[in-house]
């Protein structure tokens, strides 16, 4: 059977909905574990979930990086493991320097809660092998600081390595400047690294996993988590 | 003691010369300063709800699925299947006032405790505001930053903020209201009182350190607001929802280990409410050591200790056996703590510091303060108010309607909730603006619950019975229209200075109305709130009378959950409900013809039960597309949002309105009549509806069908009366209020 970690920081919030969601959506074993108890032996993969880690304290997920937990999400990224973060898991991830770039406050400079479009642009990581490259799913998004920023000459080797999986659009699939909630770079939703088992995203899948959840009746959020759990088992 | 010394109020101390009396002849003795201290804030309105409690005792608190009433930390109702829902509603208004952020902020953060206090977790946060009018860059201010303080705070303790409303209005100026509200889910056997109930229990302070922040917040709000009042702001406290979100952790995996006997929040009035409190309702006494207290600064004495108002903390009674297991938890989470001293037989609330004995008094007295009886009498002017000549009808009614549609009151309210995460949890199902209320399924049973936040201060102060009644009954029809059938409710009552007769004839008829209505449609109160003296010192004018209510229903069946948006093409249009010309306290009025008289609407138990039926009785049978009631704004309004949300157009033949007296179109467009409910239903399914309609008594009819076209027309006789695009209702609607605070840097 998959065994997901879900690891909790001081101040996630999000966590619940993960572990409800790989458990009782989809089925596969979810373990919520403490950060500072997470070790890496033992689970097929870990969810950084979102909420608010250390109450945004310094930076949004700043402190969270330095937790010894982080070394051991490191150990599981280098052996193939498939790792995610989601939202505030996804800053922690690029504030420990596990994925490329910043997330910077949104334009706005507001909270924003919404539902939003993102198109997959790389069927080929742990995470998206189930969902056809070019298809639009619907998700909701909700964080004050996700605009995801790089210099161009990064951003033309993610582009290069196809590290970016996901980017803000209208219902057409169109990455035009309307369809960015945030102001984020490129329209950017989503990165991976280079071999594709490391994911952070703004957009929350887990809170689209589940047609009753959703505006139109869909639970596009729940591919990713699918994708994860068969890449596991492959 | 003489007479006249037993009468004489201590300085510093803002009790009555009757309650100081008492208090020295209960006791026998003169209490010392930190006793007068705890008195002051114990027998302040805020605290103990003095000239409130004998009026609001005559709300009904019982029935079937009240499982804890009113005087708890929150009501708590059955929702079958081994579940409950516990809510309670605060006001935060004189924080807020003066410090908007950090006012609004703490006000979720005391109402969240409230809830985890029952043992339940918080899954659902809502807001009701009122300020000036948007046009006053004060309250645009006030307006801005209690929005950014209500969602930097429950953003970050992961409590959705799903539902609330939002009214303008002149006499909010300066006295805005911000009530706050805080829905829990536990299971049944789960559930804790405030109570110390063994002696031997060992008690611990819990959470945030102590400071001198907050002290006297209660007696502060107790008070009108005046020019001082901004020297008042070290009494406002200061929220830090980081360790209110390790506090929700900790405390629910605390009780998780069955060792935790009682818990309460600290919140006004502090460790002194908190221990008085629960020794009170236990009927045991308690005592405490304050040098044990981990503070934030150096020096603090015994009155400050006992006063301070600071956040983020709690009490805990845990059993001797179980208290290495519950720190430990505490530890896990890095969430400070002391242990203080332990509950013992008796009555008495004794406190050292210092080697000293510094409180000994029966908690009993503290936490009971006698009861006020204020005198009320009937305003004269409400009454010349209504005898008013009606005012003209506009030429352009379109042009009417689209200003009506950008008031202030009635456009969408998407700025605000943008700002707020409704969605963390998992659970929200009907959204923010989707709905007539918001719906939260529960995880592990297929029910839902919908909860709505809704008040009309306009009507009540024209007819504080009605307006009252009015509010109750707009509640429950918007619970209805979501699918959910009314379970219970709070109210959080919102007036000016109750040593004034005229308002408190106010609130005494206010909470007539919601007794009646109440009472009629059988939707028990199960908690509430009060805050007085909430008018401008200067001016002495009061806040409009403005009760706020916090209801809460059952969906037994998901399929039950409908929204308000127009969904298909060639789908009738049915109103349930009678118009009238009550045009008093209507938007149309108020805004587009400044006029503050007329007759405002009717509360009538009869009309919304009638309504109530048939709407829940066609929705579970599958007969319902949309629902939306009518209510600022009237039914042109209704209609307009019910286009704007489903992207669809619409025919109406306004002859085919069921009305009673109406004998201008701009009544019949802008009344705001109670129970009446829009409909869209399947044409084939219409007549079933009527029939439903008429076998509990409503009147219904036909008005209408959904187009896939752009436009939305009300025709009068074939001729049209109103006729736009969906576009530019969308303009109308959507756009005023980021327009007002985008557009201007205040």
């Amino acid at each position: 059977m998959v065994r997901i970690a879900v690891i909790r920081f001081p101040g996630s919030n999000c966590d619940l909905d993960v572990v409800h969601v790989l458990k009782n959506v989809l089925g596969v074993e979810a373990s919520l574990v403490w950060h500072k108890e997470f070790k890496a032996l033992g689970y097929d993969g870990v969810v950084l979930p979102g909420g608010f880690s250390y109450g945004d304290y310094l930076r949004s997920g700043a402190i969270a990086a330095r937790s010894p937990a982080l070394e051991h999400v490191k150990v599981m990224a280098d052996n193939g493991l498939p790792v995610l973060g989601i939202c505030n898991g996804f800053q922690i991830l690029v504030e420990a320097g596990i994925l490329p770039g910043a997330l910077l406050p949104n334009e706005n400079l507001k909270f924003i809660c919404k539902w939003v479009c993102i198109r997959c642009d790389n069927g080929w990581t742990a995470f998206t092998w189930g969902i056809p490259e070019g298809k639009v799913l619907h998700i909701p998004i909700a964080h004050k600081e996700g605009r995801y920023f790089n210099d161009e000459a990064e951003l033309e080797r993610l582009s290069r390595k196809r590290m970016i999986v996901f980017r803000y659009t209208d219902w057409k699939g169109e990455a035009v400047p309307e369809a960015n909630p945030n102001g984020s770079v490129r329209n950017i939703a989503g990165i991976c690294n280079e071999k594709g088992n490391i994911l952070g995203l703004m957009p929350h899948p887990e809170r689209a996993s589940e047609e009753l959840l959703s505006p139109n009746r869909n639970a596009d959020g729940l591919l990713l988590f699918k994708s994860m759990a068969e890449y596991v088992k492959r | 003691m003489a007479p006249s010394r037993l009468r004489k109020v201590p300085e510093g101390v803002s009790l009555t010369s009757k309650e100081v009396a008492w208090i020295r002849r209960k006791l026998g003795r003169e209490p010392n300063p930190v006793e007068w201290g705890m008195f002051d804030i114990m027998y302040s309105e805020h605290c103990s709800y003095k000239s409130s409690r004998p009026v609001l005792k005559i709300l009904p608190s019982k029935g079937p699925k009240v499982i804890v009433g009113p005087g708890y930390d929150s009501g708590i109702v059955d929702l079958g299947d081994g579940y409950v829902v516990a809510f309670k509603v605060e006001s935060h208004n004189h924080p807020s006032a003066i410090e908007p952020y950090n006012g609004a902020a703490t006000g979720i953060g005391g109402i969240v405790r409230d809830i985890l206090c029952v043992g339940a977790r918080p899954v659902a946060l809502l807001d009701s505001l009122r300020f000036g009018s948007l046009q006053s860059p004060h309250s645009r201010w006030l307006f801005r930053y209690v929005v950014k303080g209500i969602a930097d705070y429950g953003n970050c303790i992961g409590v959705p903020t799903v539902a609330g409303e939002v009214e303008f209005d002149q006499s909010f100026e300066k006295n805005c209201l911000v009530n706050v509200a805080c829905v829990g889910i536990a299971r049944k056997e789960d559930i804790i009182l405030a109570e110390f109930k063994n002696p031997g229990d060992i008690i611990v302070l819990i959470g945030g350190s102590t400071g001198r922040d907050g002290i006297h917040g209660v007696t502060f709000a107790s008070k009108t607001l005046s020019e001082e009042s901004e020297a008042d702001r070290p009494a406002v406290q200061i929220g830090d929802p980081f360790m209110k979100k390790l506090l929700i952790e900790a405390v629910l995996e605390a009780l998780k280990t069955g060792f935790v006997s009682g818990v309460k929040d600290l919140g006004g009035g502090g460790l002194t409410c908190a221990t008085s409190e629960m020794s009170a309702k236990g009927g045991v006494g308690v005592e405490i050591n304050l040098d044990r207290v981990h503070v934030r600064e150096e020096g603090m004495n015994a009155y400050e200790l006992m006063l301070s108002e600071s956040q983020e903390r709690m009490l805990f009674a845990v059993k001797p056996e179980g208290l290495k297991t519950v720190l430990e938890v505490l530890e896990k989470y890095e969430i400070p703590y002391s242990v203080l001293g332990k509950v013992v037989e008796g009555g008495l609330l004794k406190a050292d510091f210092k080697g000293e004995t510094v409180i000994n008094v029966p908690a009993e007295l503290v936490a009971r303060a006698p009861i006020i009886r204020r005198k009320a009498k009937k305003p004269l002017e409400s009454q010349d108010k209504l005898k008013t000549l009606k005012p003209s009808q506009p030429e352009n009614l379109r042009k009417t309607f689209l200003e009506l549609l950008s008031s202030q009151n009635i456009s969408s309210r998407e700025w605000v909730y943008r700002q707020y995460d409704h969605e963390v949890g998992v659970r929200t199902v009907v959204k923010p603006g989707d709905g007539d209320a918001t719906v939260l399924r529960l995880i592990d049973v297929p029910k839902a619950v919908a909860v709505t936040f809704d008040a009309n201060s306009r009507h009540s102060a024209l007819d504080p019975f009605s307006g009252h009644a009015g509010a109750l009954a707009e509640a429950a029809r918007n619970l209805v229209c979501v699918g959910a059938e009314p379970l219970a409710y709070t109210d959080c009552c919102n007036f000016g200075n109750p040593e004034k007769p005229e308002v408190f004839w106010q609130f005494k008829r206010g909470i007539e109305g919601l007794a009646s209505m109440s009472k009629g449609l059988k939707i028990p109160c199960v908690g509430g709130n009060v805050s007085f003296y909430n008018e401008d010192e200067e001016t002495g004018l009061a806040v409009k009378p403005t009760t706020t209510i916090v209801m809460v229903g059952l969906i037994e069946k998901l399929d039950y959950i409908t929204t308000m948006s127009l969904k298909e093409a060639g789908d009738a249009l049915i109103i349930v409900g009678t118009t009238l010309p009550e045009m008093g306290g209507s938007e149309y009025y108020h805004e587009i013809l400044k006029f503050n008289g007329g007759e405002p609407p009717k509360a009538s138990v009869r009309r919304e039960k009638a309504t109530i039926k048939t709407v829940l009785k066609a929705i579970r049978k599958g007969l319902v597309k949309a629902a939306h009631d009518c209510s600022k704004g009237g039914l042109a309004a209704a209609l307009a949002v019910m286009a704007v949300k489903g992207k669809h157009g619409l025919n109406v033949n306004l002859e085919r309105i069921p009305s009673l007296k109406v004998g201008r179109l701009d009544e019949l467009l802008f009344s705001e009549s109670y129970a009446r409910v829009l409909l869209e239903v399947p044409k084939r399914k219409v007549e079933k509806v009527l029939k439903i309609a008429s076998k509990s008594g409503a009147s219904a009819s036909q008005i209408g069908e959904v187009t896939d076209r752009e436009a939305f027309t009300l025709k009068l006789k074939g001729k049209p009366v109103i006729d736009c695009s969906l576009s530019e209702l969308e303009e109308a609607w959507l756009t005023p209020i980021p327009k007002a605070l985008e557009g201007s840097p205040a």
